[in-house]
């Protein structure tokens, strides 16, 4: 039954897909639509297998999505690294989560594009300013989610562990922090794709390498195909990562003995 | 030692003025090694007592104190065991019982020798490395039991540990409640509803009533129960059956159903 449902679903999402490249590649044959507007399916599988290997705007389609990831890891990480420990200890201490919250709220409403000039000025165009753009996009989903897991842990589980003589500030690593894990992977796939979505807007507008860079060069070129690449890039990583997190998530909840 | 007395305990929920008083005047002393069960109408107030003694909850007047110290905070000393059994789900079982040991700073082979003492004790060595979730609630509470127990509190607070389990299994885990309490007897407060269950545990049940709650009554168990010798039946069944044990259990249920009585009226 699971397994039949599991390749339903792979199916259906294959119809999803197939149906989306049929009609894409009618409407360019067609005619309708100039190829420079849509170039073809075709066109743009065949510049992106070129892209592999052959150098555009100071490097290969690989290239630039490794500066890309290397950027991302660096802003996802640096959010993680903050966000979790934070969020968890705001759902621990009273007094921190009334100093912070509202801060959070204001400033959490800023899209991390917004950040652009400052990130720039602050941190500079090379790796700086677009980790702190990721940093911006990936922080919150990672301190709410922490935040939310340890606030509605268990009570119960609180007191159990605190009749057996864990000490206060050990209650956040024994309690609340598995506790929160399931919440804070969840938050950790909102915040990859958040993230992954803000260094690629940040490196539009400032950077010298990297996949949103490449694309911005092939628009001055007017290489559409070049761009749509691009897109494509950034979706597969994109996919990756989700995926790669999906399976710790299920990994976890199947430890817990929660459906996943 | 592990002596609980409850000194005009009170409690009250909201302001002063207009609060709900939830317990009023209750006076109680558990003997150390004294098995005392505790029944009552829901909402007499009887878990809120427990949770005094577990230093979870405070009362708003009056002492609870164990040895004459008073209940200041949570402590291992105090072992309690949850109706929901409230065992870690992502520790094995095995790890679940260690986290009280390990937070007293025993060394790790001492930890891992107490550790297969109780898992053999209560029947689960074969499961020390199974997840809470892959067990019965039956064997969830017995883990539950084991976590307090290897910690060789001197009190030990039960709230209605075998509400949640079925009646086979309830009756499975009240006879090895009292092979365990007879043959290593601690301090043992036990909340439950179920009057037979109190009268087959317990040296003395204390009967609250509520509105505001309190202690209404103790009837003393473990005078006839080692007069007539309960303890030489292996089966709760047996002991069920005797006469004396009908007796207590009826006088139990008079009083309990004098309190539903006026509460009706």
């Amino acid at each position: 039954m699971r397994i039949l449902c599991a390749t339903n679903s792979l199916l259906l999402g294959l119809i999803g897909f197939s149906a989306f490249l049929g009609i894409w590649a009618l409407l360019s044959i067609s005619g309708l639509v100039p190829s420079l507007f849509l170039p073809s399916p075709l066109a743009v599988v065949e510049r992106f297998i070129y892209l592999l290997d052959h150098r555009f705007a100071g490097g290969t389609l690989l290239d630039h999505l490794w500066a890309s990831m290397l950027r991302f890891a660096g802003g996802f990480g640096l959010a993680v690294a903050v966000g979790v420990p934070l969020g968890l200890l705001m759902g621990w201490f009273r007094l921190l989560d009334d100093i912070v919250t509202p801060l959070f709220d204001a400033v959490r409403f800023i899209a991390p594009i917004a950040w652009v000039p400052f990130a720039a000025l602050w941190f500079g165009t090379g790796i700086g300013g677009p980790i702190m753009i990721i940093f911006a996009g990936a922080f919150p989903p990672c301190l709410i989610n922490a935040y939310r897991g340890a606030k509605f842990a268990d009570p119960r589980l609180i007191e159990a562990a605190r009749m057996l003589g864990t000490p206060d500030r050990r209650v956040i690593t024994e309690v609340l922090l598995p506790s929160a894990v399931p919440s804070i992977i969840a938050g950790l796939r909102i915040s990859a794709g958040l993230g992954w979505q803000s260094l690629v807007g940040a490196e539009l507008i400032v950077a010298s390498t990297g996949i949103g860079y490449m694309m911005v060069q092939g628009q001055g070129n007017v290489s559409t195909t070049t761009v749509m690449a691009g897109m494509i890039g950034i979706g597969i990583i994109g996919l990756i990562i989700d995926v790669v997190l999906r399976q710790a998530e299920n990994a976890i909840l199947r430890r817990r003995g929660l459906s996943a | 030692m592990g002596e609980i007395r409850f000194d005009d305990v009170g409690r009250i929920y909201g302001d002063r003025n207009g609060g709900f008083e939830a317990l009023k005047g209750v006076n109680l002393a558990i003997a150390d090694k004294e098995f005392m069960a505790v029944v009552g109408p829901s909402g007499c107030g009887k878990t809120t007592c427990l949770r005094f003694v577990a230093g979870f909850d405070r009362p708003t007047s009056g002492t609870v104190s164990v040895d004459g110290v008073r209940v200041a905070s949570p402590g291992p000393d105090r072992a309690v065991v949850f109706q929901q059994f409230a065992l870690m789900p992502w520790k094995t079982v095995r790890e679940n019982i260690e986290l009280g040991l390990r937070n007293k700073r025993l060394p790790r082979p001492e930890r891992a020798e107490r550790i297969e003492r109780i898992l053999a004790l209560m029947n689960l060595t074969a499961y020390a490395d199974a997840f809470p979730h892959q067990l019965s609630g039956g064997m969830q509470q017995r883990v539950s039991i084991a976590r307090a127990y290897v910690l060789d509190p001197e009190v030990l607070l039960m709230d209605e540990p075998f509400g949640a389990l079925d009646a086979q299994t309830r009756v499975v885990m009240q006879e090895e409640l009292v092979r365990l309490a007879r043959r290593n007897p601690r301090t043992v407060m036990f909340i439950t509803h179920a009057v037979e269950e109190a009268v087959y545990l317990a040296d003395r049940v204390a009967i609250m009533a509520r509105q505001p709650g309190r202690v209404k009554e103790i009837v003393d168990i473990r005078t006839i129960r080692e007069a007539e010798r309960w303890d030489d039946h292996e089966k709760i069944e047996d002991v069920m059956d005797l006469e004396s044990f009908v007796h207590l259990r009826t006088q139990i249920w008079r009083s309990l159903r004098e309190e539903k009585a006026m509460e009706i009226a």
